[in-house]
């Protein structure tokens, strides 16, 4: 019976250098963007150093060139979206996984994951014709005292600000309610019966569940901000385009994604097209400081939730695994 | 020595292979600007029923990345709505001649509530407005070039071009000569620092922020005004006339300039002197390095540049550019064949 076991062991071996050899390229892909982005943008590094990231002005004609308006519009955004649609999503995820009557759960599953297959450029017609009318009409009406406020300051313009974070709330709805619903389906059925047991309505079982799948959700959030961080042809086609730092909602701004949809391939000197690809870089970064922070956040919920209960002996040092979080 | 008789050979099939390939169709590729996209594809599609065995691939990927990518080599000509700078020609691996093709104009467009008639504009205001120094509707500038229309006290929203393009490098080109401040901050380029407004992608999207926003004002190309009956202003020439942009009044304005063309094409005819001359129009070119390696490309594409000055000239009105003027055409039909092929 020798030779089954280690062939057995054999094909262990190749399948786990095999699969090893998928997961290492995806580490030289990520290499491999980054040395790439930081070589190609060599020209404008050398010219503006760390200064890039702090400039306000953007002139291709003067050859001077400044991400600081580009990088608040970015996080600007995409932050007002995830402020604005994670209520939301959360609404979604726990009716469709604790409330909605089995006949109703299909359909709706369908349709809100349908949102998330909606080509991006569709979103940004309806954007500018549907959307943008509307935003208008809100800010034409808003009152004069609100308007002294510097989150609602400036002529009503309709594209801008708030109309791009509506309408990347409406694109990442999809991803943060989808993965929470799951995240929530995956609870164990002891767990709500324990709370059921001890007296919980029905609200508070559902806190329970909520608390005991944190970890998941605040991934399915973060999901959502990262494709809202990239997100690039609705949001140039509704923001205006203006790389311009102001609080405003109500103002036209710019985002580093729609700065380089849009003035890449008219980008004629080698400074410029450098600069260009600076941006791509500090879009790069900031994903990668922003999928960072997003990984200390689950890790410190996963650790506050698992040194809790029971496991008052064991140290805490071994960084516990996001247990909810991969399903 | 093997390993020498070996890459010979490989040359020698692969020669082979490329002239069996050449003998059914000659793909040439070429990139450039999108404002003259349509007439370039009209063109390759006429020419290609005349030549079955030519087919010209054109990508229109914008100025900028046409220049590109003929200084790289990367395709066989490359097209432009602003002449190559003199650094540029340099970088390039060879020299370039320009040829002009069509011509085309920049119209201001608005959208004031209440005011439905042509309003009128002289260069000087419009820079100001896209300065920002005239900020309301009703400022004294504008009131009075247009005593006759009842314009309102709002805001003007201005909307600009968001992407690089050869539209926007007409329209600062022509307000960099009427104002030497607008010259000194916004200057002239594909792409420039805006200091008010909103910006669209593209002329529909210029077009879209101008039509939805009362109080906004605006420039596209005069056919996609044309085409999607967008109401435009006339603009004061040199010789103090109002003129509103028409294909005859761009066609006059070439005539004007052929008279002290440069003999490479590079020239800028905003604000062109002349009767009837409408000031915002501009040449749109074909690159073309003048000894390419590729001989017999050369010859196609020269063949297939007679045509387009010449028999390809009628498709132009049609499609919403002005035709080059006579001059022009006899000038550049000289000029070509100084192309080696």
């Amino acid at each position: 019976m020798k030779t089954p076991s280690s062939r057995r062991s054999a094909d262990d071996r190749g399948f786990r250098l095999g699969t090893g050899f998928f997961a290492l390229l995806v580490v030289l892909l990520v290499c491999g963007i980054f040395f790439e982005l930081f070589r190609t943008s060599g020209l404008s590094i050398k010219k503006f150093g760390f200064n890039f990231w702090r400039q306000t002005t953007w002139d291709p004609v003067a050859g001077n060139f400044g991400a600081l308006p580009f990088i608040w519009g970015t996080l600007y955004s995409s932050i007002l979206a995830l402020v604005l649609s994670t209520p939301v999503a959360m609404g979604i995820a726990i009716f469709l996984s604790e409330l909605s009557p089995r006949s109703l759960r299909t359909p709706l599953t369908f349709l809100t994951e349908l949102l998330a297959a909606i080509p991006s450029i569709v979103y940004g017609l309806w954007g500018i014709f549907v959307l943008v009318p509307v935003v208008r009409k809100l800010e034409v009406i808003t009152p004069g005292w609100l308007r002294k406020v510097p989150l609602f300051s400036g002529p009503p313009l309709g594209v801008g600000m708030l109309a791009a974070g509506l309408i990347l709330a409406v694109m990442i709805i999809p991803f943060a309610s989808s993965v929470s619903r799951e995240v929530l389906k995956a609870v164990p059925a002891t767990q709500r019966e324990a709370a059921y047991a001890l007296g919980a309505t029905r609200w508070e079982a559902i806190q329970a569940a909520l608390r005991y799948g944190r970890t998941g959700i605040v991934g399915a959030i973060m999901l959502g901000f990262g494709r809202a961080l990239g997100e690039t042809m609705a949001v140039t086609m509704v923001i205006g385009n203006n790389p311009k730092i102001s609080p405003s909602l109500y103002a036209a701004q710019h985002t580093m994604a729609a700065v380089i949809a849009n003035e890449f391939t008219e980008a004629d000197t080698d400074l410029y097209l450098s600069a260009l690809i600076e941006i791509g870089l500090v879009l790069f970064i900031l994903t990668v400081i922003i999928n960072a922070i997003s990984r200390l956040l689950i890790w410190s919920v996963s650790r506050e939730v698992k040194v809790k209960p029971a496991k008052v002996a064991a140290p805490v040092a071994p960084a516990p695994e996001a247990p909810q979080a991969a399903a | 020595m093997k390993k020498v008789r070996i890459l010979a050979l490989a040359a020698v099939g692969l020669a082979a292979l490329m002239g069996f390939a050449a003998a059914q169709t000659v793909q040439i590729n070429g990139a450039g600007a999108t404002f003259p996209y349509p007439i370039y594809s009209k063109w390759f599609a006429e020419y290609n029923k005349l030549h079955p065995e030519v087919a010209i691939n054109y990508q229109s990927i914008g100025s900028g990345g046409g220049i590109r990518q003929l200084t790289n080599q990367t395709v066989f000509f490359g097209a432009s709505d602003g002449p190559m700078t003199t650094e540029q020609l340099q970088a390039a691996p060879g020299p370039v001649m320009h040829l002009p093709t069509v011509l085309g104009a920049v119209v201001p467009i608005y959208n004031i509530e209440g005011v439905t008639g042509e309003l009128k504009f002289t260069g000087k205001v419009i820079a100001d407005i896209i300065m920002g120094k005239i900020t309301k509707w009703n400022d004294n500038a504008i009131t009075a070039l247009n005593p006759g229309a009842k314009l309102p006290a709002t805001d003007i929203t201005v909307a600009h071009r968001s992407d690089g393009s050869g539209t926007t490098y007409i329209f600062v080109d022509y307000l960099s000569k009427i104002s030497p401040e607008f010259k000194k901050t916004i200057g002239i380029a594909t792409a420039v620092n805006w200091p008010v407004g909103v910006g669209g992608k593209g002329n529909e999207g210029v077009a879209g922020l101008v039509k939805q926003t009362p109080g906004s004002f605006g420039y596209v190309e005069l056919i996609y005004a044309l085409q999607n009956k967008i109401s435009y202003g006339s603009v004061q020439n040199m010789e103090g006339e109002f003129v509103s942009a028409s294909l005859q009044g761009v066609t006059a304005c070439a005539q004007v300039a052929a008279k002290n063309m440069p003999a490479d094409f590079r020239v800028s005819i905003t604000n062109a002197p002349g009767k009837g001359v409408y000031p915002i129009s501009s040449f749109t070119w074909m690159l073309l390095y003048t000894s390419p390696s590729d001989r017999q490309r050369s010859k196609i594409m020269v063949d297939f540049m007679k045509w387009a000055l010449t028999d390809g000239q009628k498709y132009a009105a049609d499609l919403g550019y002005a035709p080059l003027p006579q001059e022009v055409v006899a000038m550049e039909l000289e000029a070509i064949k100084k192309i080696k092929t």
